[in-house]
């Protein structure tokens, strides 16, 4: 029986004195012990996580407390937490601890949310099954024998089993949308630079950005308007104000939305996600907003496009783990090119050593044209395309992934096959627009379904409101 | 001919066997990459300090280690100094720059990259005027100079296996200044090294010693014979630590590079390393091992955009560059190019030098004091112009007592100059007063003193009269001595010929 269903509900208890902030923490504590075999948390901070709760139920009773006195948060293993282990589940970063806080997460923090562990990914947010993983893999809590997605796989699977209020993911080409359509949740890509990246453990600079895992819309606004805006830190963090998405939620208008003919007629899509797709457009139609298909003939290059430059990216974010001065340094060198060698090949996982090769192959001298240049200029075509259509509609509908959850290892011998889990996603992410995925019903198998909802850059609060319309549309 | 006697080849013959008519058939070519290490109290990307000779690690930080989920952020500081060198070297001044990570793996390098600029540089072009020994001047052109920061320091320490890496000097700004391969000779070399050490130094952006490693210098050496259409393949040297070294390096290397093209063999496109001992260099890596940099634009930082306003604050704040004193000196006060060359060596004698003109017309006579009494009080107890005891219109009252005639120049160098030395607060004229120092020169009062020195020297005075006209140093000796030195020199002179001679 779940106690809490959202942060709703927290706050409504904590009102009525139903419950405090350490009945709360002990709540989800109970079933982290219980859910421990999802293997959704690499390390559970029991005891911070109780003593701030205690702080925040003496702020509680002051009127002192923070916004988000009372939500209960997890963190990906690749954002950095002071005094904490981070390992982007990543054997090369075994043991470090970070002597500092990345900025959305002390945010969150200094509104009196309590940070309750760190959860599992794929190593450095390479993948999309959380397969990928030196804490092994993550199961998902709809189905035991299939992936949650990935790489923020463990902290869409602490939402859906109700280990913590939300948690944040990083969603470079679909990190967070891809397992949020997996495991029946809402997940936000926000802009790029909307949310300062100080203290996200590089994957491709250019591309990666924090978002959240929720179990509606309002929870995930709200921790969004928090996190985003200006940083000192972070000199490519955008200075744009940022507005109170959780009370923009109201929604009234007739939206001009758009849907790409090469999406929905794709070969890869699965009949059961094209046919609820279709039924949102089909319902929103006749709510009288105004639909129309769009041709995207730039959609087969996007994977390739973003292949190409985050592995360049992550090739050089990649290079400072050399086992010089923290984390991995193999035992087994014995001069300085072999403590390079031995601890690179030693420290990181397959996935992650195939795109550093792809990365370092791609920004070579001799390919550099060929590959680097040639995939900004498409890079650059499909963020104007993309812009340019956000400027003639207010939102672009489609599927968030081509498939529901897989079984686990079913891609794990063809990389193209899980690269091609991105499809759709990464479309905002070579773009950098905001993208928000929806459960959108299961298929036969009962696995969830997410439809995925663009916008234009730094129209997160038109992103949210239409998303918690749709939500509402879809419940009624 | 010399046979190898192993391998049966020639012999590479010594280079100070070249003859000077193989030599003269050549042209060297020389391009140079200059380092500087900016005057900014923190790094280039962190706030970090740049202080130098502390304990190792001492100024490190998250940053400075490259740990994960740290971001740079530029140094605006920095930034305006690479501006001031640009304006200074009249370069085009980028507006929108963008950085570039350089790749590669060192110990010392934290990231495993360098933050630097590749394709846009802050500053495109300009040029450096130098002045050659034999007083010839021309400039030369730079292709560029662009912003990065500085590795650490790997040590080894005797008997120790293991290597130690000081991370303090990671990240201290940098300017690299590219010239053109537009150098003919080691001595324009020098002769532009001179020059940027000047120019960094009055632009107050680096302390410009090399031995230190605040400015370090890599030379692009290349031959050709006179007249060819295409460079020869060049040779990059390094570890040079003096500007004599770089000179050095490139006398060997011209001759080396002569060696092997009249023999007919190949020229290496290679790095070098300069042995100072030795004065030759050696091979350390060749093209083909050379390091895949793999330059991409720098995602972790946005562009930093030079604005008009902040162009022109830099503009306005410049300090007065060399060749401006340089040609205010020749053309307002009128000075000869050697004065005006030694007084704009350095900018602090320079300035110093304007705030005495300010105080005095007598210009030459204010260079004389400069380059004469002043220079030899600095280098005798190497002293910073800045330590100098004496106001500019204090040392500017002296010449202008010395041009009124109120004392000779020997007095006042010998006898109050010391005194302002010694820091006193009085005027060389109240000095020359109290010491009794001020000069005769009323014709009436020096009269009874010139005849009596003619009253008792009567014989001489006979002497004088019948030819012996050497004798009139004697005279003006003997009236000086019994004036205590006092006596104006022109007028004792005018007396003593007007008495002897009738």
């Amino acid at each position: 029986m779940e106690k809490f269903h959202s942060f709703d509900d927290i706050q409504k208890s904590l009102e009525n004195r139903e419950t405090d902030c350490k009945a709360i923490v002990d709540y989800y504590l109970q079933n982290i012990q219980t859910k421990a075999h999802l293997n959704a948390f690499v390390e559970v901070y029991r005891d911070s996580a109780l003593e701030q709760a205690a702080k925040v139920d003496e702020k509680l009773i002051s009127g002192k407390a923070g916004k988000l006195a009372g939500l209960v948060i997890g963190i990906k293993d690749v954002l950095v937490y002071k005094d904490h282990e981070a390992n982007a589940s990543s054997k090369i970063l075994k043991g470090f601890r970070s002597q500092f806080t990345a900025t959305a997460i002390q945010r969150l923090i200094d509104e009196d949310a309590i940070i309750i562990g760190r959860l599992n990914c794929d190593e450095f947010g390479m993948g999309s099954s959380n397969e990928n993983s030196a804490h092994g893999k993550v199961l998902n809590a709809a189905d035991e024998s299939r992936v949650p997605g990935g790489s923020s796989g463990g902290s869409a699977v602490a939402v859906q089993a109700n280990l913590c209020t939300v948690s944040l993911g990083t969603d470079t080409g679909g990190s967070v949308r891809q397992p949020a359509a997996f495991t029946g949740l809402v997940g936000i890509k926000p802009t790029y630079s909307r949310v300062s990246r100080w203290g996200l453990i590089a994957y491709a600079s250019s591309f990666d950005t924090i978002g959240v895992f929720s179990r509606n819309v309002r929870d995930n606004a709200l921790v969004m308007e928090i996190m985003a805006g200006a940083d000192n830190f972070d000199s490519t963090a955008s200075k744009k104000p940022v507005p109170n998405y959780s009370e923009l939620l109201h929604f009234d208008k007739r939206a001009k939305i758009a849907f790409f003919t090469e999406t929905i007629e794709s070969e890869a899509l699965q009949p059961e996600i094209k046919a609820n797709t279709l039924a949102v457009l089909e319902k929103l139609k006749q709510e009288g907003h105004q639909i129309e298909e769009v041709h995207f003939p730039l959609l087969k290059y996007t994977l390739p496009t973003y292949y190409i430059l985050t592995t360049a990216e992550a090739s050089s974010n990649l290079s400072r783990f050399d086992g010089v001065k923290y984390g991995y340094r193999s035992p087994n060198a014995h001069n300085l090119e072999s403590m390079y060698k031995l601890t690179r090949t030693e420290g990181f996982g397959e996935e992650v050593k195939r795109r550093i090769m792809l990365g370092t192959f791609v920004l070579s001298a001799s390919y550099y044209d060929a590959y680097f240049t040639k995939a900004q200029k498409v890079r650059r075509l499909i963020k104007d395309f993309t812009e340019e259509l956000l400027n003639k509609f207010d939102y672009i509908i489609m599927p968030t992934t081509p498939s529901t959850a897989f079984k686990f290892g079913e891609h794990s011998n063809d990389p193209v096959a899980m690269y091609l889990e991105d499809l759709f996603t990464v479309q905002a992410s070579v773009s950098g627009v905001p993208a928000l995925s929806l459960p959108n019903g299961t298929d036969k198998n009962g696995l969830p379904i997410g439809i995925q909802i663009m916008a234009n850059s730094f129209k997160e609060a038109e992103l949210y409101a239409f998303g918690n319309y749709l939500m509402e549309l879809h419940n009624n | 001919m010399n046979l190898d006697p192993i391998l049966g080849t020639s012999i590479i013959v010594l280079p100070d066997m070249i003859s000077a008519e193989i030599k003269n058939k050549y042209e060297l070519v020389i391009g140079l990459e200059v380092h500087a290490q900016l005057l900014t109290k923190s790094k280039m990307y962190t706030s970090d300090s740049t202080e130098y000779g502390n304990l190792p690690n001492t100024h490190i930080s998250v940053l400075t280690l490259g740990h994960p989920g740290t971001l740079p952020k530029v140094n605006m500081k920095a930034v305006e100094f690479a501006i001031k060198m640009g304006l200074a070297c009249e370069s085009d001044i980028t507006r929108n720059n963008i950085f570039a990570r350089k790749n590669y793996f060192y110990p010392d390098l934290p990231k495993g990259y360098q933050i630097t600029q590749d394709k846009n540089p802050i500053c495109v072009g300009g040029h450096v005027p130098i002045t050659l020994p034999n007083g010839t001047k021309r400039s030369v052109a730079l292709t560029r100079i662009h912003m990065e920061e500085d590795a650490g320091k790997s040590m080894h320490l005797a008997g120790e296996v293991d290597t130690l890496v000081d991370f303090n000097r990671a990240g201290v700004p940098l300017i690299e200044i590219v010239s053109e391969p537009d150098m003919r000779s080691s001595d324009e070399a020098y002769a532009y090294l001179v020059e940027i050490k000047k120019l960094v130094r009055y632009l107050d952006i680096c302390d410009g010693n090399m031995e230190e490693g605040s400015l370090r210098c890599d030379a692009n050496i290349s031959v050709m014979l006179k007249g060819a259409a295409e460079y020869g393949k060049k040779v990059e040297v390094k570890n040079m630590n003096s500007f004599r070294n770089v000179s050095r390096a490139i006398e060997h290397e011209f001759e080396r590079q002569i060696e092997l093209a009249e023999q007919g063999k190949e020229i290496i496109s290679e790095t070098r390393t300069f042995d100072a001992t030795t004065g030759t260099t050696a091979s350390m890596r060749t093209k083909e091992d050379l390091n895949d940099y793999r330059y991409f634009p720098e995602p972790d930082l946005s562009p930093v955009i030079v604005s008009e306003e902040w162009l022109e604050s830099v503009r306005a704040a410049m300090p007065p560059l060399p060749r401006e004193l340089f040609h205010k000196f020749v053309h307002e006060y009128g000075l000869p190019e050697y004065d005006a060359g030694v007084l704009t060596d350095s900018k602090e004698i320079a300035l110093y030098f304007e705030d005495l003109c300010a105080h005095t017309q007598n210009f030459k006579a204010a260079s004389n004091w400069m380059m004469g009494p002043v220079k030899s009080y600095l280098n005798e107890l190497t002293l910073h112009i800045s330590d100098f005891p004496v106001k500019a219109n204090s040392l500017a009252e002296l010449i202008s007592i010395i041009d009124e005639g109120k004392v000779s120049f020997s007095v006042a160098s010998q006898n109050i100059y010391p005194e302002l030395l010694k820091g006193t607060d009085k005027s060389p004229l109240e000095i020359a007063q109290e010491l009794n120092l001020i000069q005769e020169s009323d014709e009436s009062s020096l009269k009874p003193i010139v005849e009596t020195v003619l009253a008792e020297n009567v014989g001489k005075v006979e002497e004088y009269r019948s030819g012996k006209k050497g004798l009139m140093g004697m005279f003006m000796g003997q009236v000086m001595k019994k004036s205590q030195g006092k006596a104006d020199p022109k007028v004792a002179t005018k007396l003593l010929t007007e008495l002897l001679e009738n």
